[in-house]
């Protein structure tokens, strides 16, 4: 399909504020008496609070006021909580202090004295599972968003059952499977049953978690750091417990989420309480360590998976099972992401599911950049490899035989069966990426040593859901002729509600530099998007703003019709006019957009947006009924027909150096192919293609979380002990291309791509560490050049087998 | 619990040494020496040290730059590792330290950090710089010596009530250098073999160095014994950059005709100071420079060392990187 916009390069409007330094982001924000909000943390990882004493943080001057649970609206366990008389991970907040500066607000928290009555606490899920084990929560241990909290523990005889090493499969609190598993394995030619323990770990973003508020005129006004908008108002009104029409939020810039700020989080609304406690506008920014704390992570897995692989390599049966490490709260469920994941990349003939939601006593886990799906295919990748060598099968090869076309199928956990795909074509990612890696060629260097050093290949795959439909688009034509498109989805730094808006733009045949996103502030009246994550947006929004110019195009030509004689039909768009399409050059038989939208404002009814469609969210009614009367409105809720579940694939290849002597690795070369449909901004695709295999790479090699068992402490709260990848540990230049295959279900053909590759990046870095080490598999990730040392010695390694934020 | 946040301190920012000993004179434990702030600025942001007062020494001229003399050069304190990493002198003839210096941190780091900073920084074992009472800290325990601790990063030779392992990567390198540690205080000036100013728990479990309170350490000095030797610095971390050393090595070698006449080598990330290898040096003396030997010498480093939990491959890292340095690559 030609396009005019749709998958050209543009600059979206943020980027100058953001290379000059003019965006503002939440904390660069100041109002008049505006007061800093400082936490204390829990020093304990679990803990009830029996006495508070502020008096003498109250005394000191500038302060203004102190904050506990008590003062705000109550939040049942296991949710996350704003402030909690039981922190249940250290570093929970407990209490908040309000001061006119930010040092005397941190040296009141210092003051006041919070009693604690140590509870029991666990890092380890199969600890809390066993018999007797301790709970990270007082009434319970397992839970996630589709598992009420409850306490379970397996049988001393579930454990006694796995010989060592061996994950222990106790009771799954929720299960699925299709077809005949023990025929399935029974008809396999090689069967592999291995164990696998993924890591928890922070999200890392630039900017810190930070919110400031202020109420005026009953209504209450947010600024805070998050990658949604629209989407996060209600989750937002309800923290702080308000009617979501009172709430004004303000998000233009986000510093980084990586689903984290996916949508309102619970310190989110703490400056709002406290605003409310004060009648001051009220600041709060986390320091890097807070954000380490009150942020969230990713959830790691211990699991197992049994694998039975006919002679061509194809699955015939796949048993999976999850105990995912929760984090304290109610978690996420990428456990559930992990069997989805599995089930489309490799179409097994039959699978089975369970998966546990465990508890423990570390920071709450959220949507981390492909949650469940990212850690999921560099765990089991390498076991498809050690498969490939035991039946002397090249390694493309047993997965393009295995994966998904658009006759494929992925399980959709909700729905409970097998859903199909929109469109797929990851054997074609397989085969363009190994043209573009030059696979053949490279493979024949696998296990070539120079010295200390050692080569290997590998390839590795990830899926992520690519885009959903039901939210709503608004666009405007002004009469001065702008069009003006309302986007509500937010701008966690992809530009794709950019990208997104030129779908708009298209539809009505307009010139860019005649258009205006409204973005960033729901002052600017933004309809009911999704929420800027889970790689949707260019998928989802692009439906939204082609059904909202589709209305505009079609109340353009009614007017048309109903000012120069005849039926719309007898007109089209061309060159931000209406004109007649047996007569296009007319003039008389043409009416401008500015023109028409002032004949739009004269109408009234649907054309001015005083009459709007039953079916668009009580969000939208108030954005498009707050811009009734200013111009044309298009607005109408995405009633596109979707029959099915939209996939994004992604194909990377690998080539590494190891240094057998050091432990390290260096990447020589990284090629990666998306599945995505039509690339709708080819530079946005790029830099997702890059930042998501650096974010692959710092999973597969770097990134965990580390506590102390015993004290419940963790041991990186930084940037410098976190470790994220530097430039110099991913410094290669990556080959990134597309299947470019138009997805039939959008009206652009776009699926979504931001977070796959991360996921595939860390397959193919992962293979082929192991291929450097002739197979061997270290089953867990990150791998770091201790365990590669390790391994290349012949030593054992110093972390158990199934051992969690740990070393 | 408060991190990001300064408690207040009186800041000095004096221009002469004299006017900076002065000072430490005066404040004696109570002061605070800041040099490129790398080291300082975390500890005052955990609010874990609290000084009263803060000298800045970096408005000091003499404490900085390069100078040739008679018998090598000699280094102000406070010249920045940056500066240091790419000095012709320093390079031409010292290029292992050049080469320790260019592996420290990342460029805003080594722009900022100095040569007396990196060598009299604090140890970076995650327990104490948490703020917990272990021995260093003055409490009574050793929190990474525990069954359950996360030690990875903690030392395998040395241990004295403390596991914390000399985080620097130029230590080692003037250790073997056989660099001489200038330091000035109000009764006048003393200089030290670069070996014997790094001190372990077992002479004071709360110091890295010998340095007092009113000790200024100002300038390092480089005997030309090793000019031009054949130099090897290697540092492994997890990351390129922005890192502390697994283990690093640094060693200054004469070969002739094939033959090691001499050697100096020094390892850090071993031991809570840099560890000078003498049994290698010694190990080392008079034979040919080949795999055999380097494998011997590896050995040979590695002997004694008493692993804990979690960090028994850093007898294979060291042994390794020792067997290079010797090897020459």
């Amino acid at each position: 399909m030609d396009y005019k916009l749709v998958g050209k390069d543009f600059t979206p409007p943020d980027v100058v504020a953001k290379v000059t330094g003019r965006a503002k982001y939440t904390e660069d924000f100041r109002a008049e008496g505006m007061l800093f909000l400082k936490l204390f943390l829990s020093p304990l990882p679990h803990a009830r609070v029996t006495r508070i004493d502020a008096s003498d943080a109250l005394k000191m001057k500038g302060v203004v006021a102190v904050m506990t649970a008590d003062d705000l609206p109550k939040i049942d366990p296991p949710d996350n909580t704003m402030l909690t008389n039981e922190p249940v991970y250290f570093g929970q907040p407990i209490l908040a202090v309000a001061a006119t500066d930010e040092d005397t607000a941190t040296n009141a928290v210092e003051m006041i004295k919070v009693d604690l009555q140590p509870l029991p606490f666990v890092m380890d899920p199969l600890e809390s599972l066993y018999p007797g084990g301790p709970d990270a929560q007082s009434n319970g241990n397992v839970s996630s968003d589709t598992v009420k909290l409850q306490t379970v523990k397996w049988k001393a005889q579930d454990f006694a059952a796995a010989r060592e090493g061996q994950l222990p499969m106790g009771t799954a609190s929720e299960e699925w499977s299709y077809g005949d598993l023990e025929a399935g394995f029974a008809a396999a030619k090689v069967v592999l049953d291995e164990v696998f323990v993924t890591a928890s770990y922070s999200h890392m973003s630039q900017e810190t978690r930070s919110a400031m508020a202020y109420w005026q005129n009953g209504k209450c006004y947010v600024h805070g750091s998050c990658q949604s908008l629209t989407n996060a108002v209600p989750g937002l009104a309800r923290y702080i417990g308000i009617d979501p029409s009172q709430l004004v939020f303000i998000a233009e810039y986000c510093g980084g989420g990586f689903g984290s700020k996916g949508s309102a989080y619970p310190t989110m609304a703490l400056p709002a309480h406290m605003s409310k406690k004060t009648g001051r506008p009220v600041m709060w920014r986390a320091s890097r360590a807070e954000e380490y704390y009150v942020g969230s992570g990713r959830a790691g897995y211990q699991g197992r998976v049994k694998i039975g692989f006919r002679a061509d390599g194809r699955i015939t049966a796949l048993d999976l099972y999850i105990v995912q490490d929760c984090g304290a709260t109610t978690g996420y469920t990428d456990y559930q992401a992990a069997g989805a994941c599995v089930s489309i990349l490799y179409q097994p003939l039959a699978m089975r599911w369970r998966g546990i939601p465990v508890l423990t006593s570390t920071p709450s886990k959220g949507a981390q950049r492909g949650p469940g799906q990212n850690q999921m295919a560099p765990a089991i990748e390498p076991i498809i490899d050690k498969a490939a060598r035991q039946l002397g099968l090249d390694r493309v090869a047993i997965r393009r035989i295995n994966a998904p076309d658009s006759s494929g199928k992925v399980f959709d956990m909700r729905q409970k069966k097998l859903e199909p795909l929109t469109s797929a074509f990851q054997k074609e990612a397989l085969d363009k990426g190994a043209t573009l890696f030059n696979w053949e060629e490279k493979k024949k260097m696998s296990g070539q040593r120079k010295g200390s050093k050692v080569i290997g290949v590998g390839v590795g795959q990830c899926y992520h859901g690519g885009g959903s439909s039901g939210f709503d688009g608004l666009v405007r034509i002004t009469p001065d002729g702008k069009l003006h498109i309302h986007n509500g989805v937010g701008n966690l730094g992809t530009y794709s509600y950019a990208g997104t808006a030129r779908v708009a733009a298209e539809v009505l045949n307009y010139r860019w530099d005649h258009c205006v996103i409204e973005f960033g502030n729901t002052g600017r009246h933004l309809p009911w998007n999704l929420g800027q994550y889970g790689s949707l947006t260019a998928y989802t929004e692009s439906r939204t703003n082609f059904v909202a110019a589709t209305d505009a195009k079609t109340k353009l030509l009614e007017i048309a019709a109903g000012q120069l004689g005849g039926t719309p039909d007898d007109y089209s768009l061309a060159d931000e006019r209406v004109v007649s399409k047996s007569d296009p050059s007319n003039p008389s038989k043409s009416l401008t957009y500015a023109k028409a939208a002032e004949i739009a404002i004269g109408l009234g009814g649907k054309y001015s947006g005083k009459e709007l469609p039953n079916d668009i969210n009580p969000i939208t009614r108030r954005a498009a009924g707050a811009l009734a009367g200013t111009g044309l409105i298009g607005v109408s809720k995405d009633n596109i027909k979707r029959t099915a579940s939209v996939p994004s694939l992604v194909a990377v290849f690998a080539q590494i150096e190891l240094d057998l002597e050091t432990g390290k690795l260096r990447i020589l070369d990284l090629a990666a192919v998306a599945d995505c449909g039509t690339v709708l901004h080819p530079q946005s695709f790029h830099h997702q293609m890059n930042g998501g295999a650096v974010w692959g790479i710092g999973m597969a090699t770097l990134e965990r979380w580390v506590y102390d068992p015993e004290i419940g402490r963790p041991a990186n709260r930084s940037f410098h002990t976190q470790k994220p990848p530097g430039w110099m540990d991913v410094s290669v230049d990556m080959k990134v291309d597309a299947v470019h295959a138009a997805d039939p279900q959008n009206p652009v053909g776009v699926r979504g791509m931001g977070e796959p590759i991360m996921g595939g990046t860390a397959s193919a870095i992962l293979c082929a560490i192991s291929d450097a080490l002739g197979g061997h598999l270290f089953l867990r990730h990150p791998v770091l050049p201790d365990m590669i040392l390790n391994a290349a010695a012949g030593k054992a390694q110093a972390h158990k087998p199934l051992a969690v934020n740990t070393q | 619990m408060i991190t990001d946040m300064m408690t207040p301190f009186e800041l000095y920012q004096p221009s002469r040494v004299d006017d900076a000993l002065a000072l430490l004179n005066r404040y004696d434990k109570d002061a605070w020496k800041l040099a490129g702030g790398n080291d300082s600025f975390d500890w005052f942001k955990d609010r874990i040290k609290r000084p009263r007062a803060v000298i800045d020494l970096n408005g000091i001229a003499e404490l900085k730059g390069v100078r040739e003399t008679a018998d090598g050069i000699e280094i102000g304190a406070l010249t920045t590792l940056a500066e240091i990493a790419r000095n012709p002198l320093v390079r031409q003839k010292y290029g292992l330290l050049a080469d320790a210096a260019r592996k420290v941190g990342s460029p805003q780091i080594r722009n900022s950090g100095t040569l007396g900073g990196n060598v009299a920084q604090d140890t970076r074992c995650w327990y104490y710089r948490d703020g917990l009472p272990c021995h260093r800290a003055g409490g009574n325990t050793c929190y990474a010596s525990r069954p359950t601790s996360m030690n990875r990063e903690h030392a395998i030779f040395g241990a004295n009530r403390c596991m914390a392992v000399n985080a620097s990567d130029t230590a080692p390198a003037l250790v073997a250098l056989e660099a001489k540690m200038v330091i000035r205080n109000p009764q006048g000036e003393r200089v030290v073999e670069a070996k014997d100013f790094f001190i372990g728990p077992s002479v004071d479990i709360t110091r890295m160095t010998i340095l007092t309170p009113k000790d200024l350490l100002s300038a390092i000095r480089i005997p030309s014994k090793f000019a031009n030797a054949q130099f090897y610095f290697e540092k492994v971390s997890d990351r390129e950059a922005f890192d502390f050393a697994l283990v690093n090595v640094a060693s200054a070698t004469i070969v002739k005709g094939g033959v090691i006449e001499q050697s100096s080598i020094a390892c850090g990330g071993v031991e809570s100071v840099p560890r000078h290898l003498k049994v290698v040096e010694d190990v080392a003396r008079g034979e040919r420079q080949n795999d055999a030997t380097a494998k011997l010498v590896g050995q040979a480093a590695v002997r004694g060392a008493a692993p804990l939990n979690y960090n028994q491959f850093k007898i294979v890292l060291m042994q390794n990187l020792v067997a290079r340095a010797i090897r020459g690559a």
